[in-house]
This record gives C-alpha cells, structure tokens and sequence, in this order.
C-alpha cells in the first residue's frame, strides 16, 4: 500500500485504532501524523487507508496589501534559511520561501515601504557561484533603474560575504542595497528572520548608498549592525550575531523595534555614487589556505588558473618549499595574492625572508583584504583591467576593502 | 456529591523531571540554579511560527497579542543551546532508557523510531519558542480501571523569575510526560492514580526529587460542561480538591448559563467611551487611565458578581481574557461602588449606557488600544456564557481554584523537530531493558525478608537513601542495622554543626566496622560526624571512640571487681547493675554492652 503526503489514514498500533494524515516512509515505517499533532513512527504495515475524511486544505493566502505612499523597496530572495522551511522529501530545512511568504509572514514590513519582490533563483547559499553573482548583480541594476530606493538581497549566511562582496565590486550604487539571512530557521517563533528583515527595511528607506550585510548586533533582539560588505565574515556557526566586521567598526545599527538607523560618519551616504555596473567577472580563480607541511603540488591544482588566493599564515607566508611551485604560476600568468588567516591585521611578506622570497616569486601583498574578499576580489579585476593594471588595482582601495592603498617599493 | 451521576471525567498529565547527567538535547548539566548567580542576559522576541500544515495555532497566536521583550538570565552552566543559539545535540540516551523503563513497567508499546517534535510555546518560557518533545510508547496499564495513552519524553521550560524575567537553567531538563486516559470518575481516584505514578516513576530511582521536579496537569469535564485542561498542580494533596472545585466551578457555569437563557439575556458587543463619566473620580485606577470603555450585558445582572468557585467569579473569567491585552483587569456594576468608585458614578454610567436593573455594565481602563482589545475579549467570554463552559487551559491557584491561561491548543502547535534525526528502538533493545521493583512491593519484601516493622520499611523504601541501603544489604550488613543506622544515626550525624558530605562509603565502612566488633554500636553517631568533619573511617574510630578490645575490658572489669569484692559478696547478682554503671563509664561507645555485661557476669562468677 503507497500513501501520499496528506492522505486520510488509520493506523492500528499497540492495541489502538488511531486516525491520522500520512506524511511520509521512513525506511520499513511509515511517518502519521496524530490528531494530538504529534508525528509517530509505525511499521507501514500498520498503517491503513481512512474513508470518508478529507485531507486538510492549506489556507489560502492572504491578498499583499501595499501602501502606495510608501517608498518602494526591492526584495530579491535567493533563499537560505531565512526563507526555509520543513522539506518533508528529507526531513530537514529547505528553502522553498518566496519573497512574498517573507512579506506575509512579517506583516510590519509594509509599514515601512512598498515592496517589488523577485526570485531570481532559491537555493541554500553554498550552492551560490560567481555566476549567480553576476545575475544578482544585474537584477539589483534593473531594479535601481527601475526606481527602487533600496534593495534588499535575502541569501543564505554561509556563502553571504562572498555574494555581498562581489556587488560591491560589480556595481556602483546610488541606493542602499542590504544582504539579509537568518542564524535560525524561519519556522521558529525564536526566528532572528523578522527582526533583520524588518531592520534590513529600515536600512533600505535610510541616507545608506552601500552595500551592507543587516544581522543582529548580540544574541539580544534588540538591534541589528549593518556590515561594509567588503569587512564583513561570518565568525560563528550558528549565533544570530555571527557577522561581525573585521578591522573596522560596522557602517551602521539599527534599534528595534523603534526602527531608528545609525551611521557612521565614513558610511556611504544615498546618491554620493553615480550607478554603474561592471559585472563581468574572471572565474577562474582559486583560494588556498596553506597548512603547515601542505605538499607543494597541491599547487599544481592552480595551474592555468588566472588568479589564485593564497590564506598564508601570520604576516603571509607558506613554507618555503611552495616558493618554487609559486612562481611557476606567477611565470605562466595567474595571478597570485597573498593574504593571512589571522584574518585581522595587514599582509607584510618584507619582514620574514621567506616573505621576501614569495615578493620575487611575484606575489602581490593584499593588505588587510580578508581571503574571501581578495578572492572575488581578483575575480573581477582581473575580468575588468588590463594585465599591467592588476596589481595596482589589487593594492588600491577600491570599496573599503583595504584600509589604505598600498605604497608601491619602487 | 455524586461525581459518576455528574459524568465526571478525569485524566492527568504528570510531568516529571529526569534525574540525568545531562540535559535532553545539550550536555549542559540538569542543576537548578539561583537567579542571583546568572552571569549573562539574553532580551527575545516571539513570534507565532505557521504549522508546516500552513495553519496557526489558537492559543499561540492569543499568548502573542501583546509583542512582549523577554529576558533570559544564563548560567556558567548552560550553553548555547538553552538560549537557541545551536542547533539541539542528539537525543540523550540517558533519559530514553529511563523513559523506557517506565513505559516497560506499564507493560507499553514503543513505537518503534523516535520521531522528536516542536511543541509551540509563545508564553516566553522556552527560548526558541517551542519545547521539543516526543512520543516514546503508547497504551499502558495502571491499576485495573484505567489506562496510560502515551509517554513522552521532552524538555523542562524555563523558570519564570518574574512577569518576562525567565531563568534557563531549568531549561532543556529531561521531563517523562505520561498522559492517561479520562478514566477517572472521581476526584478520589484522580488522587490515587497521580499517586500510583508517582510511585512507580520513584521506583526507578532515576527521576529527580523535591519541590517542583513533578507537577500534574488534570483534566476535567462534566456531562453537559466541557474539557478543560488545568496546568501545573504541584502538590498531590491538592490534586483532588482541584477536581472538587473544577467540578463546582462547571456547574456553577451551566447554572449561569440556564438563568441566561430563562432571562432572554443578550450580549450585542457595542462598545462605548466613559472616559468622560470619570472625569473627577476619585477611584485611583480609573483617574489615572487615558481611556475608559464600558459594554452593556444585558440580563446578566447580578451573575457576573456570582461566585463559581472559591475566590472566582464569572467577572474574574472575563478578567481573565482582558488581561491578555496587557490591562489591569476591568470593573463590573456586580461589585460597584467599590474602589473609588461611588454611586453617583455608578448610576451616570448606567444611564449613559442605557442599562437597565438586569443589566450589568463592564469597564476597563487602559490605553485606547489596550481598553479595545481587551474589550474584544470581554464580549467574547461574556457570549461564551450561553454556552456554559468554554474548553480551557487554565492555571492552578493557591488553594485548588483556578485561573484561564489560553484556549486548548490544537494540532497546528506540533512542528517536527528539523534539527534532531529520529532515534530507533529495537525489540532487542527494548527487551533488554530490566523491570524495577515497584517501591510498594519493596516495602512488603523489606517488612516480610528483613523483619523490618511496616514504618521502617516504608521509610526506608521511600527514602533518598535506598540505593545506600541496597548497597549495604548487598555488601552483606544486617538489613535492619542498615536502615537503623540510615534512617536514625545518619541523619542526626548530618544535622551536627560543620557537618560535610558522608560519602556512602564512608557509612558502609562504619557499618562494617561495627558489625565486626572495631566500633561499638553507640559511637556510631559520633564517628559519623567525624567522618562529615573530613576525617576517614579508621581515624574517625581511632579519635571519637578507640575500640576496647575483650582483652583489654577483662583486665579492667577484674580491677574494678577486686574494689568492690565486700560489696558484691553482700549484694549478691544484685551487684551487677551498680558495678556495670562504673565499667560504662569507662568503655561506653567503645565496645558492644551486650559484650560488657558478659564479661562482667564472668568476673562476678568468679569471686563469688
């Protein structure tokens, strides 16, 4: 006997009758759920159909009601966990939130604007690739274009840095554009999803002209910080204040609930910018975290790669037994950045000989750049300048990615 | 009062605490802490979250109509789970096996995966806004008249330190949730079968003990009334004066309810601005609201003031839902003129309203958006009147009367639990969990092997210290020595000033000693007091009461006789109490009476 998902059923078990809505096989068992609302594990066998009780509808969905003298935000959602919820194919968390379940299921955000909502892919963000960057990139364009005054990206946190650094790069923007997720899934009445996104909107109507990464401040629901995404990495698996920005001070916060947005004085304020859009980008780049006695032919795996970031250790170093495979690459035209897994702190390889070893094997010093950002980083100077350009525009701050441009030797 | 005339049915949900390592899904420790001790504040908001049906929960959706902030207080010995910021470890093994055991001595059913839900609870007191919990076995036996649904096993809640304040050391304990059938006919039986599982979850000596580590949740109805769900009563001796009032209170409803519909009563829901009537009041409450409403219930004069319980009135239940609002509670014409509140004002208002002798005339004050909502769920109790009882959860008060939480929930609070992956039960494993002896037949067993008289073997079955005494038997100790020198001499050495912890072994050892003939049975408190002063077991003896070898006391008994040889030739047998009075002096603590006054015997044998 094959039953579908919220078909009528009885199950007889332990001696007792009881009725239920089938929801899914668990190897030789079957998964009811009770009237009690409980799901139960039961040998299928004991499982039978039940006559006569209809499957329960879902509620229709309520019409969006937007008010028009509001100003219009855009929402993209791409998925993640602030638009996930129970996949009963696996049993565990998926996206399959679109931007309008975001808008009905926290109904303060349209009192804070009006709302376009689009959904140009819904994936888990480690299934992200620079591809998509550049598809979010245009779709932001269009929509600026089109009149929005902010654009908020719901996406994945795991892979969030990456996709917001790479806007920063590809577009210049006039208006604030907010990459927004949650730590904890949307389908928990603990959720951090309202909160940010409801911060994310206040962000998205305020004097911002970057773009930021909106996430709770603390473990409190009390505010949320806005991240240069350039400065930003996700620095804990699973607390709602997971972002933090590196080396700096967040741009911004926003209280809650009374909505107000602080900046700070060095944020990039609405319409400084004029909007352009460079989304071209160089996919063949690697990132590299060297480890103490890494086998040097680990870099062969780079070999006809354009760009490679390497996660050196300290200052930004490998082992000197990787200085020869390096050079090779720099000698056959990848390009190869140097920056630190300390994450916090500037590059500086003339310190240390084996440093200076990795300078004449063409290494290009990146800073206090983080790994992640040099990476996307590299991807799309290396697709939008000319070969003599790349290091210096490597070295220079572009988006608050570096402190300071870095003072050529010669 | 004839309760089976009255269709009473009852049945319980007892929840009580695991006495495990760990918490159910964390490896946080199971201590209660004091609040005082928190070292990190943690500020929330909830949300109602959708079923996965698409639906909303009732009751959460009513806990959530005010956007309350609540505060955590966190410990040095919880983590990060108790404050939802980690996903759950996997089900603690522990606290299955203990939930096991007991479906087992219910002679249950286990289903045979463990399937762990999330169990949507807005009020504040879990921290992720649900308890995680699941069915474990179904269908058990209690006694021959009733029966057990369901166990389950799931988290502790938080511990409310004040309104919004909770404290999460209590958080994530393992509870057993055992929910019977509503077999009860009356409130009698409801007592002795909360008893009946009490005692069987303490056979298993693994659950906690103490002051709120078991609270049972009773349900009620009555032919013609309605299920309602009464939560957290702690003290079992309340148990069936909760039913008795329960019952009263139902009654008591449909006798509203009856009068209601005689009178043609009517209850249209328009509601009315008195701000201004109490414009000069003098009443403290009213004078210092920004808004006053009032409705009309027509023809419910005189019953909203009608006591249904001890301390509740049908005004108290409409209370009740107003406060859920965020006011104060309201005013009805039942109990006025009364705070403040004078004739005069009572009889503009009615004439305001238009209400007449057999109406009654309901005022809250608030802010306008609080006096609205909470005027909204007046009129919504007040309708409910005509039917009689409304299915509930409510609270228990001091005394057994009880209070409304939020209406019964439903299906649509159960989420599964995404993060927890279902946990099999095998035959095998099941099979192989051992059966305890219940504590009743421990206490026949102790009275009818061991010759213990019925109180000792009670309170030795009974006590905290069991696993000692079994332990004691077991290492081969006179079983009623054992629980003597547990239940009396323990105790007292416990109680002395500056006492430590007597480690079990530490007892057995003095037992032993004891039982030996190296330590006389009357120095048994003294040398366990030393004992909780830090001291081992030999210096313990060695310092309070060095044995006194046969040897030793032969020598001293002979010089005391040849003292007083005049006096025992002229005394005769007579002489052995005085002469033992002198040798107790002596040797009292350090070696067995019994063995005194033997030794003694022989000496006065001797010379005379």
């Amino acid at each position: 006997m094959t039953f579908n998902n919220s078909d009528p059923v009885t199950v007889s078990f332990a001696g007792l009758d009881m009725e239920g809505i089938y929801i899914n096989a668990s190897g030789e068992n079957a998964v009811v759920k009770l009237k009690s609302g409980y799901n139960i594990c039961v040998p299928k066998s004991a499982v039978t159909p039940r006559d006569g009780a209809e499957a329960p509808s879902k509620p229709a969905a309520v019409p969006l009601e937007q008010n028009e003298k509001l100003p219009l935000l855009s929402i993209i959602s791409t998925g993640g966990t602030i638009a996930s919820t129970v996949d009963y194919r696996t049993g565990a968390v998926s996206s399959k939130f679109t931007a309008e379940d975001i808008l009905r299921s926290i109904p303060e955000l349209a009192e804070i604007a009006r709302y376009r909502t689009l959904q140009p892919y819904n994936i888990l963000s480690e299934n992200m690739n620079p591809e998509m960057w550049q598809e979010l990139a245009r779709t932001i364009y269009n929509e600026i274009l089109a009149g929005s005054k902010g654009i908020i990206v719901t996406h994945g946190t795991d892979t969030m840095l990456y996709s917001a650094a790479a806007v920063s790069f590809m577009l210049d923007t006039t208006v604030p554009v907010i990459f927004v997720g949650a730590q904890r899934s949307a389908d928990r009445p603990s959720s951090d999803n309202a909160i940010n996104a409801i911060c994310s909107a206040q962000t998205g109507v305020s004097e911002l002209g970057e773009v930021v990464v909106c996430m709770h401040s603390t473990s409190s629901d009390t505010s949320c910080s806005l991240h240069r995404a350039t400065r930003v990495r996700k620095n804990h698996t699973s607390r709602r204040d997971a972002f933090q920005s590196i080396g700096r001070d967040a741009v911004g916060t926003v209280s809650y609930p009374d909505g107000k947005v602080v900046l700070a004085d060095d944020a990039v304020k609405r319409g400084e910018n004029s909007l352009v859009l460079k989304a071209e980008l160089e996919p063949a780049c690697g990132l590299l975290t060297y480890y103490p006695g890494m086998n040097p032919a680990v870099l062969d795996a780079f070999k006809g790669y354009k760009g490679l970031v390497i996660a050196g250790t300290g200052l930004g170093h490998t082992g000197t037994d990787c200085i020869e495979k390096i050079a090779a690459l720099t000698a056959a035209g990848t390009t190869v950045v140097m920056t630190s897994q300390c994450m916090a702190g500037s590059v500086c390889d003339r310190v240390y000989e084996t440093g200076r070893y990795l300078l004449d094997a063409g290494v290009i010093e990146a800073g206090n750049m983080l790994p992640e950002v040099a990476l996307v980083k590299l991807m799309w100077v290396l697709a939008n300048a000319e070969a003599k350009d790349v290091k210096r525009l490597m070295q220079t701050n572009l988006k608050g990615e570096l402190d300071v441009d870095i003072r050529g030797e010669n | 009062m004839d309760y089976e005339a009255l269709g009473l049915k009852a049945g319980i949900e007892i929840h009580q605490q695991l006495n495990t390592k760990e918490k159910l899904f964390c490896h946080s420790p199971t201590v209660i802490r004091d609040s005082d001790e928190h070292f990190g504040v943690v500020q929330r908001y909830l949300r109602v979250a959708t079923s996965e049906m698409g639906d909303v929960d009732r009751a959460a959706q009513e806990e959530t109509m005010q956007h309350r902030l609540f505060t955590y207080y966190t410990y040095d010995t919880t983590g990060l789970v108790e404050i939802d910021e980690e996903p759950p470890a996997p089900l603690n093994r522990e606290a299955l096996d203990i939930v096991l055991t007991i479906a087992k001595m219910f002679d249950m059913t286990p289903l045979p995966e463990i399937h762990t839900m999330r169990k949507m609870i807005v009020d504040g007191s879990a921290t992720s806004g649900f308890q995680r919990t699941a069915l474990v076995a179904l269908n058990g036996k209690i006694a021959d008249t009733c029966r057990i649904e369901t166990v389950a096993v799931e988290e502790e809640a938080c511990q409310r330190v004040e309104d919004t304040i909770f404290s999460v050391d209590r958080l994530g304990i393992p509870l057993i949730e055992i929910t019977t059938a509503p077999c009860m006919k009356t409130p009698e039986e409801v007592h002795d079968v909360a008893q009946y599982i009490g005692m069987t979850l303490r056979s298993t000596g693994r659950v906690k003990r103490g002051l709120g580590t078991i609270r049972q949740d009773v349900n009620v109805s009555i032919a013609d009334g309605a299920r309602v769900e009464i939560k957290g009563v702690q003290e079992l001796d309340l148990i069936a004066e909760v039913v008795r009032r329960e019952v009263q209170r139902q009654l008591s409803l449909l006798a509203i309810r009856d009068e209601l519909l005689a009178r043609n009563a009517l209850v249209n829901g328009e509601v009315y601005d008195v701000t201004k009537v109490f414009a000069e009041t003098k009443s403290n409450v009213l004078k210092k609201a920004k808004c006053i409403l009032g409705t009309v219930l027509h023809g419910f004069a005189g019953l909203v003031g009608t006591e249904i319980q001890p301390g509740r009135r049908l005004g108290s239940e409409m209370s009740d839902y107003a406060k859920k609002c965020g006011v104060g509670g309201l005013f009805h014409t039942d109990e006025l003129p009364a705070y403040g509140v004078t004739e005069e004002e009572v009889h503009i208002l009615k004439e305001t309203l238009g209400a007449g002798e057999q109406d009654a005339v309901i005022i809250v004050a608030a802010t306008e958006q609080k006096c609205r909502c909470a005027m909204k769920m007046i009129i919504r109790r007040a309708k409910m009147a005509f039917d009689g009882v409304p299915e509930e959860t409510r609270k228990m008060l001091e005394g057994g009367s009880t209070a409304y939480m939020r209406p019964l929930p439903g299906a649509a609070r159960m989420y599964p639990e995404t993060d927890v992956l279902p946990v099999p039960v095998s035959d095998e494993y099941f099979e192989a969990i051992r059966m305890l002896e219940l504590l009743t037949d421990k206490v026949k067993r102790f009275a009818s092997e061991y010759g213990m008289d019925d109180g000792m073997a009670r309170q030795m079955a009974y006590s905290e210290q069991l696993p000692l005494f079994e332990r004691a038997v077991a290492e081969g100790i006179r079983p009623v020595f054992a629980a003597r020198t547990i239940l009396a001499s323990l105790k007292e050495a416990n109680r002395a000033d500056g006492a430590g912890i007597i480690s079990d072994d530490a007892v057995i050892g003095v037992m032993k000693a004891v039982e030996a003939g190296n330590a006389a049975k009357e120095a048994i408190i003294d040398i366990l007091t030393a004992c909780a002063k830090g001291l081992s077991v030999k210096d313990a003896i060695a310092k309070v009461a060095p044995a006194f070898s046969r040897d030793e006391l032969q020598e001293l008994a002979r010089g005391i006789v040849s003292e007083r040889v005049d006096f025992i030739k002229e005394r005769g047998k007579a002489a052995l109490g005085p002469v033992m009075g002198v040798v107790m002096k002596e040797v009292r603590g350090r070696i067995d009476g019994k063995v005194v006054s033997e030794v003694l015997n022989d000496e006065l044998n001797r010379i005379m």
